[in-house]
């Protein structure tokens, strides 16, 4: 999918939601290319075991950068199925394939009311320009 | 220009540093370049050849008259006194308790004219409280005690100052300055001349000290003809591998290197003995304000003394993570990062003496987690052909 395509957290994360054969919602979740601009010089990820199960807006990982650490916000609640391991030896598919290889985890939604509290790709685009404003 | 209030301070070169795309954060009350492009980027050009970074935050105070000797060796704890021209030292500013209030380099030059001077660059955070402390030490009766008259201005608006470091520092520099660079020691520093048209041949101070480990040169210079040298660095720069370099990666190289950042390891409530900075304190000699204290401190026994960490894992640890041996808790960090050279977390902090042995095995709370840790010399890196 396309960075137009996705919907986004308020924290930077993007989702692809998508149906299975069997008709569950899975949630593919990563890193906005603006957060990793913003981070830059990533020096670590900590992501999860499959089979946790995180609630909306709950942290299942962290990224850190030379100067700092940020915790990664679930979007949607449900049980993580997938985890994309080949991350934390190759952190630079994160950086140069945000929507792509570097995805972080697959999630098997478990409620969707969250999903209608993400942003679309033009009010996610609002938010990062405020926030250039105000550095 | 002074920004409007309440508005960070702006360095002469703010300009170019928003022009060329700097990413600007807010330091100590200026707004400084964090990094141009990468701080990993940035550090190992710095490792490798050179960085140029701008350090015009920091404070510059100057004093002058015949007073300027003792008034100094009465409020830094290291031996002024007997300093010769040329001659640059790393001494603290401490409290009447023997608390840190600053680490300082103080320098002894002669201007222009020939006029002795000494110059105390101060760290950007500690600027105002420094100030105030040297007026309170300094009132009208002593600075104006004829005979031993002390005329003390701060002239960090007036000045910039720009950091030149690298292995290669010194074939960037030396054909623009009309000073032997070659022959210069470290913690060696004297007025000279800027060579180069841009610089309209001012003079400024060049000395052979930096906060990188690396070898290299910190000028001072007139705030005017500072962009003008800046642009010059930067272009002869380019094809030594010479690149602008921000405080993001001057942090990780200090780290590296194994050096002090006030605010982090330093603080009102260290005293120099802890820090491994007794070197810096001269005891028998002038009565500094904290002096006492300090004699009587350096008897007992060091409550807990400043480590190097180096993490097992690579999950790194930051500021204020408790160190524990075993259940024990032994003591905290002070600075952390992922160490662009060694590719491993390292940290700086306070443990108790029994512990700070290297080797030793302890754990970090890193956010809740246990991160396996173990005790290193200091410093991390240390570079090729340099003095123990």
């Amino acid at each position: 999918m396309t960075p137009e395509e996705l919907l986004y957290r308020k924290t930077h994360e993007w989702v692809a939601v998508e149906t299975d054969a069997t008709g569950a919602k899975i949630a593919t979740v990563g890193i906005s290319a603006f957060a990793l601009e913003a981070l830059t010089d990533l020096v670590y990820i900590d992501l999860p075991e499959a089979g946790r199960k995180v609630s909306a807006g709950e942290p299942f990982g962290e990224v850190e950068s030379v100067k700092a650490v940020s915790d990664l916000y679930s979007p949607v609640a449900g049980e993580i199925i997938e985890v994309n391991s080949a991350l934390t030896d190759q952190l630079e598919g994160l950086s140069e394939d945000p929507y792509g290889k570097g995805w972080l985890v697959k999630i098997r939604i478990s409620d969707e009311a969250a999903l209608s509290e993400l942003l679309d790709y033009a009010a996610y685009q609002k938010q990062c320009q405020e926030e250039m404003a105000d550095d | 220009m002074d920004a409007p209030e309440n508005k960070p301070c702006r360095t002469p070169l703010y300009g170019w540093h928003v022009a060329h795309g700097a990413k600007m954060i807010d330091f100590a009350g200026w707004s400084m370049p964090v990094q141009y492009t990468s701080i990993i980027q940035e550090h190992e050009a710095t490792r490798n050849s050179g960085g140029i970074a701008d350090i015009s935050h920091m404070g510059r105070l100057r004093f002058e008259g015949p007073g300027a000797a003792v008034f100094l060796a009465e409020l830094l704890t290291r031996r002024v006194a007997d300093m010769t021209l040329g001659q640059i030292r790393y001494s603290l500013v401490t409290n009447d308790s023997g608390g840190i209030l600053d680490d300082v380099l103080v320098g002894y030059y002669h201007n222009a004219q020939g006029q002795p001077y000494y110059l105390v660059v101060v760290n950007a955070c500690n600027r105002v409280k420094i100030v105030n402390w040297i007026r309170q030490h300094l009132p009208p009766e002593r600075a104006e005690a004829p005979g031993e008259e002390v005329l003390f201005t701060d002239v960090t608006r007036l000045w910039a100052m720009l950091a030149v470091q690298g292995p290669r520092a010194i074939d960037l520099l030396q054909p623009l300055i009309d000073a032997d660079l070659q022959s210069m020691k470290y913690y060696r520093g004297r007025q000279a001349r800027l060579l180069h048209p841009a610089a309209s041949r001012q003079g400024g101070i060049v000395s052979r000290t930096g906060y990188t480990g690396e070898d290299g040169f910190e000028l001072a210079l007139g705030a005017q003809i500072a962009p003008a040298v800046w642009d010059v660095l930067v272009e002869m720069g380019r094809p030594l591998g010479i690149v602008p370099a921000g405080l993001g990666c001057r942090d990780t190289l200090r780290l590296e290197a194994g050096m002090p950042l006030y605010g982090h390891e330093l603080c009102e409530k260290t005293h120099p003995f802890e820090a491994g900075l007794g070197f810096a304190c001269h005891l028998a000699g002038y009565d500094f304000p904290g002096r006492d204290a300090l004699r009587e401190i350096a008897r007992q026994p060091l409550r807990r003394t400043r480590v190097g960490l180096q993490i097992d894992g690579r999950r790194p640890a930051r500021e204020h993570c408790d160190v524990y041996h075993g259940d024990q808790k032994i003591g905290m960090t002070t600075s952390g990062t992922v160490s662009p050279t060694l590719k491993k977390p390292i940290a700086m902090g306070y443990v108790s003496p029994e512990f700070a042995v290297p080797g030793t095995e302890v754990w970090i709370d890193v956010r809740g987690r246990k991160e396996p840790a173990h005790i290193t010399e200091l410093p991390f890196y240390r570079r090729k052909n340099e003095k123990k």
